[in-house]
């Protein structure tokens, strides 16, 4: 036996990049705009869909639900009237803590592509695998909770870096917190200059009009595109 | 945490290239940005190696540091702690030009010294 040196130079990601590709192109030729949608669980982003999903003017709107386990934030958005296909991600060793492309591709015979204009897919809670993984989205947006503390975009960069747009969540408890929303976003500004943010509330609604804008501006800006 | 789901990805990535043959070491290069743990992704390693052509292969890493240009001055630098903003001109179009890296960089295989001499 001898041993023999192969040269590789690969990114291990490399099979994960290629399934995104291909989900990416089965989207646009759908027209379907496709937004991933992480935080850290607990953040709010089940409550924050809730409340802009129904009501996206002009758009339709499905959402793709990661979960480790169960149906609950699934059944919480079925009840607003959207399609809504859960993907359990317990298979495998081990239930996975974000989602990957591979998992997004086995869902897609069950998305309803012809009838929606934007897929959200909600992303396992989780700062640090999903950011990892692209799925095949045109844009990903990250929900922190002002819960969280400010140091999170220097502990969590690949996260914070690779998002469009951060909305910060639950800023109606901040009379109730010592967290420094300036500190904050300095830490943001550190990490992520100049990425778009928005402080919301998903209880109050303070700020979830944005949100809603946002996301109409960007279904209806991958559909010029199309 | 990501470990496991990365160890999977380099096990995958070696087995298309190893053909069948056993694996003795496999080398990676990693960027800092990618925020592994080396200790961890060793011990995932073996369990995702486990029963694959990489089963009991040495795992090498390279950890490479994060160095960013700015595109609107080409100021370059090298970061310890993640700030992105160009310290030369204060822009934000800082571009990472090492240390994003997840790179299986090369694998040592076992062949029979043999073939080819009967």
């Amino acid at each position: 036996m001898h041993r023999t040196r192969v040269t590789i130079v690969e990114e291990a990601l490399d099979a994960n990049n290629t399934i995104a590709q291909a989900n990416r192109a089965d989207f646009d030729r759908a027209g379907v705009t496709v937004v991933n949608f992480m935080s850290a669980p607990g953040a709010g982003k089940t409550t924050l869909l809730e409340r802009v999903v129904a009501d996206l003017p002009g758009v339709r709107a499905g959402v793709l639900e990661g979960d480790v386990q169960g149906s609950l934030d699934a059944d919480r958005l079925a009840a607003k009237h959207v399609p809504v296909t859960q993907l359990n991600t317990d298979s495998g060793f081990g239930g996975e803590c974000h989602l990957d492309a591979n998992m997004v591709r086995s869902a897609l015979p069950q998305l309803p592509l012809d009838d929606i204009d934007l897929l959200v897919v909600e992303n396992v809670g989780n700062l640090v695998c999903p950011a990892e993984f692209r799925i095949g989205e045109d844009a990903r947006v990250m929900v922190s909770a002002v819960t969280e503390g400010e140091d999170k975009p220097l502990k969590y960069p690949l996260m914070f870096r690779t998002c469009d747009l951060v909305l910060v969540n639950k800023i109606d408890l901040l009379p109730h917190l010592d967290y420094d929303l300036d500190r904050f976003l300095r830490h943001l500004d550190h990490v992520h200059p100049d990425v778009e943010r928005m402080l919301v509330s998903a209880r109050t609604g303070e700020g979830v009009d944005a949100w809603r804008d946002w996301l109409v501006r960007v279904a209806g800006r991958e559909r010029a595109l199309a | 945490m990501h470990e496991l789901s990365l160890s999977r990805a380099v096990v995958t990535t070696v087995e298309k290239h190893a053909a069948g043959r056993r694996v003795a070491v496999v080398r990676l290069r990693i960027g800092r940005m990618r925020q592994v743990v080396p200790e961890t992704l060793y011990f995932y390693f073996d369990f995702a190696a486990r029963d694959t052509v990489c089963d009991g292969a040495r795992l090498e890493m390279e950890l490479v540091e994060v160095q960013l240009r700015c595109t609107a001055c080409d100021h370059s630098w090298a970061i310890e702690v993640p700030s992105f903003r160009c310290p030369a001109c204060s822009s934000s179009r800082a571009e990472v030009t090492a240390g994003n890296e997840f790179d299986v960089e090369s694998i040592e295989v076992e062949e029979d010294a043999c073939i080819g001499q009967g």
